[in-house]
């Protein structure tokens, strides 16, 4: 039966405030089902507030035989971290 | 027993709930996918729930140590009040989903009118109720809808399960002793008034269905007063063999 159902990527935020994260993926035959299909696989431990979902094949992936050119002249600037002052305590998810 | 039209009332109305969760825990690791397999299972589990709610209510009611696990566990046949819609076997996914349909239309106009009943625990479990029978009522009708107008053999299938399980619909607006009593008292919910309701609402999603409406205007019957069809007593030997051989036992 899923021969026949395309790919959907799930992405579930959490709560309030907070972004949506991809969590899974899963089959349904349009975006209607995929998102009933997420909440009954996704969230049925109180898991979310909100749910996206997108067909995998609209999503464009890096290619990981391009990932020493992408993301390795980033392993050695330590510089662009904004670790180098104090945050308040009051500033969460951050 | 004190109020034994209230107990007996309430097993009317829990006892659907416990059978249909049963025949859609039987479909737990087979549904026809993960997704729906899981859809499935968690319906079956949001049925449990009420149930518990209203046989711990039901043994409050009988005293005399009787607890819910008693109740669901350790009745025969004939003692189970549901009707015999939801005891039909899970033929193939379109049973399951016209079955699943025929029974949510009907629970959510129930539990809409249980929300306006004077005992206030019926009440409580109507209300934190709806919400998830109404979720089970849009994840069948979808589907009576997708599969009733999809492909040529899904069409067939659902017409088919809806030819048989017609049958089985008049009984949900059937009155026993004790629903009439507690109508009176303004406790029961007056299935009779719901009959209306109820049809136009399953034949305007079949007529979207493309599904035609079965003519046939003869019945069955029973259920309610513990005549059941033979598909009960198999789900019972199932559902009741741990109580039976291992009595008193506690997970």
């Amino acid at each position: 039966m899923n021969n026949n159902w395309p790919l959907w990527e799930v992405f579930i935020r959490s709560k309030n405030g907070l972004e949506h994260k991809h969590c899974g993926s899963l089959h349904a035959s349009d975006a209607e089902m995929a998102l009933e299909n997420a909440r009954d696989v996704y969230t049925r431990r109180m898991e979310g507030v909100s749910i996206w979902v997108v067909e995998s094949k609209d999503i464009t992936a890096s290619n990981p035989d391009n990932n020493g050119e992408l993301f390795e002249p980033a392993q050695d600037k330590v510089y662009r971290h904004p670790t180098f002052y104090i945050l308040p305590d009051e500033l969460k998810h951050m | 027993m004190k109020n034994e039209n209230l107990y007996n009332y309430i097993l009317g109305v829990a006892d659907n709930s416990l059978i249909l969760g049963q025949r859609l825990g039987e479909l737990c690791g087979h549904g026809p996918s993960l997704e729906t397999d899981i859809a499935c299972t968690n319906v079956s589990l949001d049925l449990f729930g009420q149930v518990r709610s209203y046989f711990q209510y039901a043994a409050e009611i009988a005293g005399e140590g009787k607890t819910e696990d008693d109740i669901a566990f350790l009745r025969r046949e004939r003692e189970y009040k549901n009707v015999l819609l939801v005891e039909q076997p899970n033929t193939d996914f379109g049973y399951t989903i016209v079955r699943q349909f025929l029974f949510d239309v009907y629970h959510l106009l129930f539990l809409e009118e249980m929300q306006k009943s004077q005992d206030k625990t019926l009440v409580a479990i109507a209300k934190k109720s709806i919400k998830e029978v109404s979720y089970h009522a849009r994840f069948s009708t979808d589907w009576v809808k997708r599969l009733g107008d999809g492909s040529e053999e899904s069409q067939q299938r659902i017409q088919k399960a809806v030819n048989s399980l017609w049958t089985y619909t008049d009984e949900l607006f059937h009155q026993t002793e004790a629903d009439k009593a507690m109508v009176e008292v303004g406790v029961a919910v007056d299935v009779t008034t719901l009959k209306d309701a109820y049809y136009t609402k399953v034949n305007s999603v079949l007529e979207i269905a493309t599904i035609d409406i079965p003519e046939s205007k003869w019945f069955q019957k029973g259920g309610k007063n513990g005549v059941h069809t033979e598909h009960l007593g198999y789900l019972l030997a199932d559902m009741q063999y741990m109580q039976r051989s291992y009595p008193g036992m506690e997970w």
